[in-house]
């Protein structure tokens, strides 16, 4: 009679136990949760309380100050980051959809495979690699490190990310669409350059705003590129500054000056960066609740 | 023209313009299958010009060039084990405090069904991968480095230090730059990433499989365990890999933490030099005059072998998850949340 009172006491107490470690794991999910969140609300509040006070009007139009000078700004970085990025979006943009249309509306057979997984392993490459790769034979070629350059380090790098996104915006589509206006006699190209592609335009949208702002972000693959210059520079073939660089060689530099203007640029980046991530998932959010 | 009747082609006549329209038809496709069969040329092109102007160094130091331990553009020696050390124990470093983090994290977003918390969450965590790198280079070089370095760092030699064999790895040093620096950083920078693709893996476990251990008296914890994680693993360990991948390849930030001393020290308190980092340092330096570009190049060969073995791997375990529960592969989407 005891023996069975103190066994399913014991089976009561490992009841709890079990319920206790249950409870234990919550906890710890929990604490991931706010593990990973911390650093980046510290970063983000101490970009903006190291930022903000750097920001005015000459940060934005004066260039790189000499050594030991005060004042200047970073106007010679966001024209060249602005450069760099702009003719990496008007190369990578039309491949990346045209790659994308091909996977989604013709790509049956070997080659859309082969093509899926070569743009998966691209996503994967380090962008140190794509830059020295278009270091190695570029700037090597054309004997100067440029704007160009630059550009093409980050096409590398954006084509893929355009393919992929683009790829699935357009999968979203409903074949309905395409069948409705093929029955019509609409030829195929038609379909899909006046059919398909507006109806995925909004999404396409949203995957060059990603593809920006990573283009943006990048410092090392620009740096082996388009190397950084002191000076404003409109030239897509001479080297050029961007943002990321010159936080990069502020923030190793000795001079306290310099440091105020790289955190002005931290703010700067992050906050065009930030502005791009969220506004293309809130536009994102809004186009899959229409296409369901 | 009238058609003769008498020909054996009985389609009907086409019109001049569906006939300008078809040719529009061919000239779109093979435009977009062009393009398509240039971006396995750029991958192609990319590993051949890479292993191309590699090449001399491998020929000249051989397998020494994985094993040696000089570099020295001066002399024209060059090794490349600190640089592939450093790489290595950053990495570990990062995945080691990433991994118990995102999968938890991962979990997490699976488990609370309120989207009152668990959008949010998605959302902030997903922008954590969107700060670029540099930016993370900075606050870690100015507020992370130097809190660390007066607190953790010296906390860590008294304690773990003293310990004797695992000890070894947490001499500390007076150097404010170090590999335990640079691999929280990276801790930070690839937890958004594999928190994202392992969310994905888990997400494909049927629900049935939950609900059957629910259903049998099994705690949250017991229903985890013993009905999610067994199925995602592949793709738990595939999405591991992709972050691994990932923290191979970063440079900028690394460079700024990590302290760039050369030298193989067993102390994750020493500074250390990673292959990104090496080649964004020296690229300026290196002519076309000896093996010092070629060296520099052949850092990237390694580098981007990793990469992509790594990657292809994490692709094939995601993938054999997905399959397993009869998911469309083209459905999970490891990659659409920015790398």
């Amino acid at each position: 009679m005891t023996d069975v009172v103190v066994q399913s006491a014991a089976r009561l107490r490992s009841v709890s136990g079990r319920k206790l470690k249950s409870r234990v794991f919550e906890a710890f999910m929990w604490l991931a949760g706010v593990i990973a969140l911390v650093p980046l609300f510290l970063i983000v509040g101490y970009v903006l309380f190291r930022g903000i006070p750097a920001l005015n009007p000459d940060f934005f139009t004066q260039t790189a100050p000499p050594p030991g000078l005060p004042g200047g700004g970073m106007a010679q970085g966001m024209m060249g980051s602005a450069m760099i990025v702009g003719l990496a979006i008007v190369i990578s943009v039309p491949l990346g959809i045209l790659t994308a249309i091909y996977l989604s509306e013709y790509g049956r057979g070997r080659l859309a495979s082969i093509t899926r997984f070569v743009a998966e392993i691209l996503l994967s490459t380090p962008s140190i690699v794509a830059g020295a790769f278009i270091w190695a034979i570029v700037v090597t070629a054309t004997r100067t490190f440029s704007a160009a350059a630059g550009s093409i380090a980050l096409t590398v790098l954006m084509w893929p990310i355009i393919t992929r996104g683009a790829e699935e915006t357009l999968r979203l589509v409903p074949d309905d669409l395409r069948e409705a206006a093929l029955a019509l006699g609409v030829p195929r190209w038609k379909v899909i350059v006046s059919i398909v592609l507006p109806t995925a335009g909004p999404g396409i949208f949203t995957v060059v705003m990603l593809s920006i702002a990573r283009g943006l972000g990048e410092t090392a693959p620009v740096l082996l590129t388009a190397l950084g210059n002191d000076f404003m520079n409109y030239n897509l073939g001479q080297p050029t500054d961007a943002v990321p660089l010159r936080i990069y060689t502020y923030a190793q530099s000795p001079i306290i000056a310099w440091h105020d203007l790289a955190w002005g640029g931290a703010i700067v980046l992050l906050a065009v960066v930030l502005t791009l991530s969220i506004g293309a998932r809130i536009l994102s959010d809004r186009q899959q609740r229409r296409l369901r | 023209m009238p058609q003769d009747p008498s020909t054996a082609d009985d389609r009907p006549a086409e019109a001049p313009v569906t006939r300008r329209l078809r040719i529009g038809d061919g000239i779109f496709r093979s435009t977009s299958v062009v393009v398509s069969a240039a971006l396995i040329v750029l991958l192609i092109g990319m590993l051949g010009v890479l292993l191309a102007t590699a090449l001399p160094t491998f020929r000249t130091f051989g397998l020494k060039f994985v094993i040696g331990t000089q570099w020295n553009p001066i002399t024209d020696q060059f090794g490349a084990l600190p640089y592939i050390y450093g790489t290595l124990m950053t990495s570990a470093i990062a995945i080691v405090l990433a991994l118990p983090v995102s999968l938890g994290l991962a979990l997490l977003l699976n488990e609370v069904r309120s989207s009152i918390v668990r959008n949010p969450l998605t959302v902030l965590v997903d922008l954590l991968a969107a700060i670029p790198s540099v930016v993370y280079g900075l606050w870690g070089i100015f507020v992370m480095a130097p809190v660390l370095n007066d607190t953790l760092e010296p906390a860590l030699g008294n304690t773990l230090g003293r310990i004797p064999g695992i000890g070894a790895l947490f001499q500390p040093t007076t150097s404010a730059g170090n590999m335990l620096n640079a691999g929280i950083i990276l801790a930070v920078m690839v937890i958004p990433i594999i928190t994202a693709v392992s969310r994905e893996v888990i997400a494909i476990v049927p629900t049935d499989l939950r609900e059957a251990a629910l259903a049998l008296g099994a705690t949250r914890y017991e229903t985890i365990k013993m009905a999610v994680l067994p199925y995602a693993r592949n793709g738990l360990v595939g999405a591991t890999m992709l972050g691994l991948g990932r923290a191979l390849g970063e440079t900028i930030a690394v460079a700024m933490l990590i302290g760039n001393g050369l030298g193989i020290s067993a102390s994750l308190l020493a500074p250390g030099y990673t292959i990104p980092a090496v080649i964004a340092n020296e690229f300026r330096e290196a002519t076309a005059i000896g093996l010092h570009r070629s060296s520099l190049l052949a850092l990237a060969v390694i580098l981007v072998l990793i990469a992509l073995v790594l990657a292809a791997a994490s692709r094939m375990l995601v993938r054999n998850t997905a399959e397993r529960f009869a998911v469309k592969p083209e459905e999970v989407s490891t990659t659409l949340e920015m790398p």
